[in-house]
């Protein structure tokens, strides 16, 4: 996974609240590849689907009205969106379809959190911001096309030409994980003894707990 | 014995708690800085979603930490016609998952298995959930769980893939929020109604990053189907969890599941599953009161779980929205829905019927479309399905006779899946067609490319599919 320290990129607005994975990803895409199963785990090739109902007529073809397809905003790393962003199905392919097409953070006044997790564990920043600054955001790189964000994990600040610079939380866990590209699972693999002893201890105590076939 | 967080870390509080936070504490294995837990995952299911995360733990060369942890069977992508075989592009998904459980040893419920079905029916049915679990599910409406006092949520495939490979999952412990439900159920006014107007009071992030507690008089006149479409649904509103505290009702349920604790076991079990509710006194960090009345039958009539009105309401105007972006998704939805501001919902024809999914697939959902059905035939211009959500569900249904029932009315009667629900590679609403569907999304494209989906209870679905539009379902009892 890609470290995320630093990023200066443009900027694409996509204004609607709640736009959910099935936006992002939609499961009839599924149906379009050969092979399935590839389509789930060939995480490269994910970027076709990205908003493809969105993006795309039923015929194939571009909609040119759709921010992503515009230029200069198709070759954005960032999205500036509404709030509840990521809601719905917990289909990572979403976040795996996002990078594909390049992006590298979304700002949004708040997350569903499956898709808020699943973009950490991929590297996608998703960055929090109140109401009012997204609307501010929003309103420069729609006003002036090709804006450049500097979205900084470091600081956590976005920093917005003529606007300011806006700081944003985000968990410490969650931020060392991205900053440096982390594989979780080897990270908590080195705490193997404590889950031994945990367990053990557990169902000692929880003898019902243990799971059954019958 | 104590049945406190003796294996935790941290000493015992004793100040008063909530239920999440008592499953909560006693499965941190470990806290990081910011508060960030180990969490001890008891058991996950999974289906064709998963394949993503052995593929991923066979690229790193990992092993499967507790095989007998986990239950798979497919149910997303598997085509539900009776005799029909499963097309090769199923067929693709079916033999992975079997061939990645095998590999792994996991236990695989076959398509033939009359046990196999949707894993959120699957689970309560039987008695792999249980109340003071953590489970998982690479799916959103693992939330399900909840309604027999797990502490259940979906999870992304990578999550799961970090599951699968150490038994724990890392978060954070979130806000606590109680819904307390006041009101009079009567049916054929059923739980869907219920959850479908929360939503419409609270909204789809009404209840985004909060541990969510169903409570009150409704909950109590609730059985445990109706307990599981609340939490189901929960997700509908951003809850990362949803929980009610168990209770006789829960008890009784899982009595009779194959996979509940046994003799001394069930006994210790349930006394500490008596312990499993919040106590007097704990705090929630949001706590909001609902009083639904006499509540009337629920139809969704946009394209978010929250556009939502009563049977004998209108489709509202955007320039009666609460804000202007709203007001903006209020005008996309009615687009695409293709409806008109202050048309009668009892005016909406409906193309399709889908009675399934992991909502509202469950013996008592289909006893309840039956009772609207008996004696009666769909209209000309309709299709309608009828799904059950495990084998074992279809069984007990036919058993009954209700396939009968349904059959002579003029639906099509399936074996086990989540089939309608989304536009997966079999069932697919058509472009422009409208659908009263039983499921749990009425998002954009949801259940086919151009399709447009009011979301109801099962006996709702059933009269739709009779009227040939939408209708008052008390008035044809």
């Amino acid at each position: 996974m890609q470290p995320f320290i630093t990023l200066t990129a443009i900027a694409a607005p996509l204004p609607w609240g709640d736009v959910n994975t099935d936006d992002i990803f939609p499961a009839a895409a599924l149906k379009k590849s050969g092979s399935g199963t590839a389509m789930m785990t060939d995480r490269k090739a994910m970027g076709a689907n990205a908003f493809r109902q969105h993006r795309f007529h039923p015929d194939g073809t571009p909609n040119p009205d759709f921010p992503l397809n515009q230029s200069p905003y198709d070759r954005s790393q960032i999205l500036v969106t509404g709030r509840n962003f990521g809601c719905g199905s917990s289909r990572e392919m979403a976040v795996w379809a996002l990078v594909g097409i390049g992006l590298r953070c979304i700002i949004a006044p708040s997350f569903a959190d499956i898709f808020y997790s699943n973009c950490v564990t991929n590297g996608l920043l998703p960055v929090t911001l109140p109401d009012d600054q997204v609307s501010l955001v929003m309103s420069v790189i729609t006003g002036q096309p090709g804006t450049e964000l500097v979205v900084d994990l470091d600081t956590q600040t976005v920093t917005c030409p003529g606007k300011g610079q806006f700081e944003f939380t985000i968990g410490s866990y969650h931020r060392h994980l991205l900053r440096h590209g982390l594989d979780e699972i080897g990270a908590t693999l080195q705490r193997v003894e404590a889950i031994d002893n945990y367990e053990a201890r557990y169902f000692e105590e929880r003898p019902w707990a243990l799971p059954t076939t019958r | 014995m104590s049945t406190k967080t003796a294996v935790t870390r941290k000493p015992v509080a004793a100040e008063p708690k909530t239920l999440y936070r008592k499953i909560w504490d006693s499965h941190v294995i470990d806290e990081l800085e910011d508060g960030t837990c180990l969490l001890y995952v008891d058991r996950q299911l999974i289906y064709e979603g998963a394949i993503p995360a052995f593929a991923g733990l066979k690229a790193a060369n990992r092993a499967v930490r507790r095989p007998a942890a986990t239950v798979a069977m497919a149910d997303h992508m598997v085509g539900t016609w009776i005799g029909t075989p499963q097309s090769d592009a199923v067929n693709n998904f079916v033999d992975t998952l079997s061939d990645n459980c095998a590999d792994a040893g996991i236990e695989y419920l076959g398509l033939d298995d009359e046990r196999r079905g949707i894993v959120h029916v699957v689970g309560p049915e039987q008695g792999i959930t249980q109340p003071g679990l953590v489970m998982v599910c690479p799916d959103s409406h693992t939330s399900s769980h909840g309604a027999l006092g797990a502490l259940a949520f979906g999870v992304g495939a990578s999550q799961l893939e970090h599951v699968l490979a150490t038994q724990t999952i890392l978060q954070r412990p979130v806000p606590t929020m109680r819904l307390l439900l006041r009101g009079q159920l009567s049916a054929p006014v059923a739980a869907k109604d219920v959850i479908l107007a929360v939503i419409g009071r609270i909204g789809v992030d009404g209840a985004t990053g909060h541990a969510l507690e169903f409570a009150g008089p409704i909950i109590d006149q609730l059985d445990i189907p109706g307990r599981l479409t609340l939490c189901n649904m929960a997700i509908e509103a951003g809850a990362r969890y949803a929980t009610i505290a168990p209770d006789d009702v829960t008890f009784d349920w899982l009595r009779t599941a194959p996979r509940s604790p046994r003799g001394a076991d069930w006994d210790r079990a349930e006394a500490f599953w008596r312990t499993l509710r919040t106590d007097d006194g704990a705090v929630f960090d949001r706590d909001i009161t609902i009083d639904l009345g006499d509540l009337s039958p629920q139809v969704s009539w946009g394209t978010a779980p929250d556009m939502v009105v009563g049977i004998d309401d209108r489709v509202p105007d955007p320039d009666s929205a609460p804000d202007a972006d709203k007001a903006a998704a209020w005008r996309r939805a009615l687009d695409y829905m293709d409806l008109r501001p202050g048309t009668a919902i009892t005016d909406i024809a409906v193309d399709r019927v889908f009675i399934g999914s992991c909502t509202n697939s469950r013996l008592e959902d289909l006893r309840a479309a039956a009772d609207v059905v008996r004696g009666r035939t769909i209209a000309d211009h309709v299709t309608a399905i009828v799904v059950p959500g495990s084998g074992l569900v279809k069984k007990a249904a036919e058993a009954e006779g209700l396939d009968t029932i349904f059959l002579e009315a003029g639906f099509e009667w399936r074996s086990p899946g989540c089939s309608m629900c989304f536009a997966n590679p079999n069932e697919v609403v058509g472009p422009q067609q409208r659908c009263a569907s039983t499921s749990n999304r009425n998002f954009e494209n949801r259940q086919g490319p151009g399709a447009r989906t009011h979301l109801v209870s099962p006996a709702m679905a059933a009269a739709a599919g009779i009227a040939g539009r939408f209708v008052d379902v008390r008035e044809m009892h």
